[in-house]
């Protein structure tokens, strides 16, 4: 690991002015930053830790939301009363993602935050345009695995590896951000990812000295919430493919569904048009096919990730025969 | 480039000047003696180097010494001594819950603070009902368990253990 200085955060002013200078990295929970600097992916000059700041609290909001504080754990979020009562998906989906050791440690800011598990991201004698720009994606014709089907470019095809954000994308989340002259301003999920593009190693909207405060949810949406997640074994592994679900039912018809997805792209994935076919519309496999179709027409895969595309489709239509069946 | 850090480990407190580098399991091991705390994949991967950080569990290899100023730690050395084992150490004991051994201090640690989580209601992602409520069954167990790897593949004693620790310490 490279040398670095250190320095804690007393307020969000505080962190927002250290994270401003070039160089510095905001640390919270640390389980993806650290790792990533012991193998001088990440060479930081400057940690800024912010984990003293008041940003734990999970807090009601006036429209009947709900804000969670950027340092909320996991853990805590997950086992919170009323996101296993209001918002189960978010639940599920935290409980779906690593272990019990780092949801402990890992927190509702970083968990968004986290950088992709592609190797040769992680491999620093492999060219990589998200590590260093220009250099080159071997992945494209190489272990390309668990990378990703869609929102690719010819320069990166790395998956954003979080469940959390796959949960919070379905559920219409949107990120409170603090820069550094105090101002605050609001980021829909959606919003807050870029696709690579030509320019893989920018990941997010946000600006150097950029702060997460928040995460707020809407209220809660009524229905069937159902998060499944499909890996190469049954606990501790990132998803290949992932399905966040919320879907009500009325008088034998899909009355209203979102639906986002995890380990297909760059970003936690959203297609509104897949909803609006399915919305209104009685259940069948040929309205499932229908949905998959849509969401999978500019799906590219290659070589060794192809099987997604098939494995995406069958997920998908497991997810939607569960949400329409069960909630009637 | 170093920090003054004040750490209580095991009801003791400790004042160390640390590199900023350096983790809380190098600390542990090379600083303080506390060698009971293993490394084994030092990526967060494995769990052998499980420790509680107030309370809860966390893996040491992935989190900095200086950042841990004012914390209290508990490690394998904390749970129980040789002659004073803990509920959890007698169980792996009776029902072989190790073949080398390089694991099991992390196991221990992990599985003692996982029942607090289970007492707490804490759900899992295998609990069919988000309540917490569920009993403590070998797959629940099984999947509270998934951060810590057994190369031996001691599971079967581990899970046995666990569960004799859980009906002591009443669950």
């Amino acid at each position: 690991m490279k040398q670095f200085d250190y320095s804690r955060a007393t307020s969000t002013s505080d962190a927002t002015r250290a994270a401003s200078v070039h160089g510095s990295a905001i640390i919270a929970g640390g389980t993806n930053l650290i790792d990533l600097m012991k193998l001088e992916v990440m060479s930081p000059d400057v940690l800024v830790d912010i984990n003293r700041l008041d940003l734990h609290q999970i807090t009601p909001t006036q429209d009947g939301g709900l804000r969670i504080g950027a340092l909320v754990t996991n853990s805590d979020l997950a086992a919170h009363e009323t996101v296993r009562r209001d918002y189960e998906v978010l639940s599920r989906a935290l409980l779906a993602g690593a272990s019990g050791q780092l949801r402990n440690k890992a927190t509702t800011g970083g968990n968004l935050l986290q950088r992709t598990r592609c190797a040769y991201f992680y491999d620093t004698a492999m060219p990589c345009n998200k590590r260093e720009p220009g250099s080159g994606c071997h992945a494209r014709d190489g272990f390309n695995r668990i990378l990703a089907i869609l929102g690719t470019s010819e320069h990166c095809i790395a998956t954003h590896p979080s469940d959390m954000a796959v949960a919070m994308m379905a559920l219409d989340a949107v990120v409170e951000v603090e820069n550094t002259t105090g101002d605050t301003r609001k980021i829909a999920l959606d919003d807050l990812y870029c696709l690579p593009g030509s320019t893989p190693d920018v990941e997010t909207v946000l600006q150097r000295g950029d702060l997460i405060t928040a995460v707020l949810l809407p209220q809660p949406k009524a229905g069937l919430h159902v998060y499944r997640k499909v890996r190469d074994r049954s606990s501790y592994a990132f998803a290949l493919v992932s399905v966040a679900a919320v879907a009500q039912m009325d008088a034998g018809k899909i009355a209203q569904i979102s639906l986002a997805f995890g380990g297909l792209a760059p970003k936690p994935w959203r297609n509104q048009q897949v909803e609006a076919a399915l919305t209104g519309q009685a259940p069948s496999e040929a309205l499932f096919d229908q949905a998959a179709d849509i969401l999978l027409a500019e799906a590219q895969g290659f070589g060794a990730n192809d099987f997604k595309i098939p494995l995406s489709r069958r997920t998908l239509k497991a997810v939607l025969r569960t949400v329409t069946e069960t909630s009637q | 480039m170093t920090r003054s850090t004040s750490l209580t480990i095991n009801g003791e407190t400790h004042v160390v000047d640390v590199d900023h580098r350096t983790t809380l399991l190098d600390l542990l091991r090379h600083h303080l003696d506390l060698t009971g705390t293993k490394k084994g994949c030092d990526h967060g991967q494995c769990g052998a180097c499980t420790i509680l950080v107030n309370d809860r569990r966390i893996n040491a290899c992935l989190t900095l010494a200086c950042m841990h100023d004012g914390d209290d730690i508990t490690t394998i050395e904390g749970l129980g001594t040789p002659d004073d084992l803990s509920a959890m150490q007698k169980a792996f004991i009776k029902h072989d819950g190790f073949q080398c051994g390089y694991c099991t201090a992390g196991q221990i640690c992990s599985a003692t603070a996982m029942l607090k989580e289970a007492k707490a209601g804490w759900p899992s992602n295998v609990s069919s009902s988000l309540d917490g409520k569920g009993a403590l069954s070998n797959e629940e167990i099984s999947e509270r368990m998934s951060g810590n790897l057994c190369r031996c593949s001691a599971y079967t004693g581990i899970v046995n253990a666990i569960r004799e620790a859980a009906g002591e310490t009443g669950q």
